[in-house]
């Protein structure tokens, strides 16, 4: 009797765990699916197998421009908000303070805050502030959006990093500076890079910040914008979009892979002894 | 009497430390309570007492992690004060060991020379000195994680025994080994101390390892500095009742003052009768009452007819039995509380049936007096 019952209720478990999965997926199965599909209009059924549209797009020049604008706007963005990430992560997790945790709370704020209001107020702080439009002010709301993201992943990474390793570099006369370097980098070294990566992807897909604080100059997400005004051209936009979609999959693994080494080994410190 | 060799080491009247009337205030919690000891050069020194008693507060200000609120400390004759802990001639073993774990022991090791810019083979030759000074010759490749908690034990007493401190300070350094591996580390830390003639600073709650170990101990308790001596002293001749229950098992037996003069005290007591004993230092007169103390393994049981010069007649209530030990509570008329008596077990005594009248010798210069 439990055995038939368990059976239905794993049954009508399963079965919403798989609808559950496919309604989150099954959108985005459709790209790389018609990315490859010889019609220009993405209906069923396929009407055959190409790579063109992949090998046409090396020779757009706009899409190169985008491509590059993006790269150097994500690495500036992920550089930057990992170093700001770092300063204000090991604050938190090694000092205690008065307004520790409001600090922390308002740090992770642009997490929830909708981002058409922080899009359109960093505009009218840009425009006020007399700067131009470009893609360095691009970088800037970028990096207001990576921190909570790096200050998730590095706070992991200095949490449970037993503070007597640092005490034991002075112990051993390495200076204040020497200690950060010698140990402190090193044991939060994947962390670190597992922020770079996770915020070059958030930077590399973000729409609506890059939209409203850029000039002339377009990111991948904004040219990709501009192309579906076109229907001929939305082939190559499904292609170019399933190549981004695999390089922020690739990207996320690796930084995750990286962030629970990080943990690992700081937790492993402590948990030894405990 | 056989002589009992006692091994001559680099232990001198040296002061090496000098504590002076440190204390340490959080608020208005005082951690240490005008705190003063002097440790001498060569000498190994156990800071013993129950969790909270300032003992790692203490360490740790001699090694620069925290400072004093008022009160000075100096090390070799030079004051610490404004000194941080990378420049202080101390290192330090850790309680978690703090083994660094992305460097493998040889790079822990020599962690600290690097600041020295030692040539490579000196460098070399010092790891590989230090490493087999704790038996972990042939282990230098190996990552820390994979190391046993001994090993790493082994790991951290190795990258601070290299540094050549004038003061090493041990934080709790056994606590995490089982028994055996910990009453083993005890002897081999005793005779590494003796070989290297190093000042070694031990903290510990662990009594025996303190007796066992420790040229001098100095018993601490709520922030205060209650004794400091001999093992041998600090348990035959306890300052106050407190210390004395610290160190394992104590009968207290009330007594009056008869006579009190320079260093002995008469007193009457209803069990032991009129006893004659030396007075303590610190023995401070509250009255005509003054209180004994007598360990359970200086009462012994008379067997048969046997008779001692000084014994003391009672009845068994209750027989605990510990395998090489028994342990008897044996009532005495006149005591408030029954006495307890350590016996080994070669003659019998875990036979004794509950209730036996049985008489018990004992010296009465085992009979300590003792401030409450």
């Amino acid at each position: 009797m439990t055995a038939m019952r368990r059976f239905l209720a794993n049954g009508w478990l399963s079965a919403y765990a798989f609808l559950y999965v496919v309604f989150l997926y099954l959108p985005v199965i459709f790209l790389p699916i018609f990315s490859v599909n010889t019609a220009a209009t993405p209906k069923f059924p396929l009407s055959g197998f190409t790579l063109k549209w992949y090998e046409d797009l090396p020779r757009t020049p706009a899409l190169l421009d985008a491509a590059w604008n993006s790269l150097v706007v994500g690495v500036s963005a992920a550089i930057l908000s990992t170093v700001l990430g770092i300063l204000a992560a090991r604050s938190i997790t090694r000092y205690r303070y008065p307004g520790r945790r409001a600090i922390n709370g308002l740090i992770m704020a642009p997490l929830v805050l909708p981002e058409i209001i922080v899009a359109i107020s960093l505009l009218l702080v840009i425009l006020q502030l007399g700067l131009s439009l470009s893609l360095f002010t691009v970088v800037l709301g970028h990096v207001l959006v990576s921190i909570p993201y790096s200050m998730t992943v590095l706070t992991a990474g200095f949490e449970g990093f037993d503070r007597s390793l640092e005490e034991a570099s002075a112990d051993l006369g390495e200076s204040a500076f020497g200690t950060f370097r010698r140990v402190t980098l090193p044991m939060v070294a994947p962390a670190i890079i597992s922020s770079l990566l996770v915020c070059f992807t958030i930077s590399l897909d973000e729409f609506l910040i890059a939209f409203f604080l850029t000039g002339t100059e377009a990111t991948l997400p904004i040219y990709i914008w501009g192309q579906l005004r076109f229907a001929s051209k939305l082939p190559g936009v499904l292609a170019l979009g399933t190549l981004l979609l695999a390089a922020s999959f690739l990207l996320m693994t690796v930084a995750e892979i990286l962030r629970r080494h990080a943990a690992k080994r700081t937790q492993n410190e402590g948990g030894l002894y405990a | 009497m056989p002589e009992r060799p006692r091994t001559e080491r680099t232990q001198t009247e040296r002061p090496m430390i000098e504590i002076k009337s440190v204390t340490r205030s959080y608020g208005a919690f005082k951690a240490l309570d005008d705190a003063s000891l002097t440790i001498k050069e060569g000498e190994f020194f156990s800071l013993l007492g129950p969790s909270g008693c300032g003992k790692t507060t203490l360490l740790r200000m001699i090694a620069g992690f925290d400072n004093p609120t008022s009160g000075s400390i100096s090390v070799d004759g030079q004051s610490m004060e404004g000194i941080p802990a990378n420049r202080r001639p101390t290192n330090m073993v850790f309680q978690s060991y703090a083994i660094f774990p992305h460097l493998n022991v040889e790079q822990n090791v020599a962690y600290g020379l690097k600041r020295l810019k030692l040539a490579g083979p000196e460098e070399k030759r010092r790891v590989e000195e230090a490493l087999a000074q704790v038996s972990l010759t042939g282990l230098g490749k190996r990552l820390a994680t994979e190391l046993s908690g001994g090993q790493r034990q082994r790991v951290a007493l190795a990258r601070a025994l290299v540094m050549r401190p004038k003061v090493l300070l041990l934080d709790e350094p056994l606590s995490a080994l089982d028994k055996k591996l910990r009453e083993q580390m005890q002897v081999e830390l005793r005779r590494l101390q003796q070989a290297v003639g190093i000042t070694f600073v031990l903290v510990t709650h662990d009594q025996y390892e303190a007796l066992a170990m420790s040229d001098r101990i100095a018993v601490m308790f709520g922030g205060r500095i209650a004794q400091v001596a001999s093992p041998k002293e600090i348990y035959q001749r306890p300052v106050n009742r407190q210390v004395a229950d610290f160190l394992g098992g104590m009968n207290f037996v009330k007594a009056e003052i008869v006579e009190e003069n320079g260093a002995s005290l008469v007193v009457d007591t209803l069990g032991f009768g009129r006893i004659k004993t030396d007075k303590p230092k610190a023995f401070v007169r509250n009255g005509g009452a003054a209180t004994l103390g007598i360990r359970p393994e200086r009462l012994r049981v008379l067997w048969d007819n046997a008779t001692a010069k000084f014994e003391v007649a009672g009845k068994v209530v209750e027989r605990h039995y510990f395998g090489e030990i028994t342990h008897l509570i044996v009532e005495i008329p006149g005591l408030e509380k029954p006495l307890s008596v350590t016996e080994t077990n070669d003659f019998g005594a875990d036979d004794i049936p509950v209730g036996t009248s049985i008489r018990l010798a004992y010296d009465p210069e085992a009979l300590v007096a003792m401030a409450d």
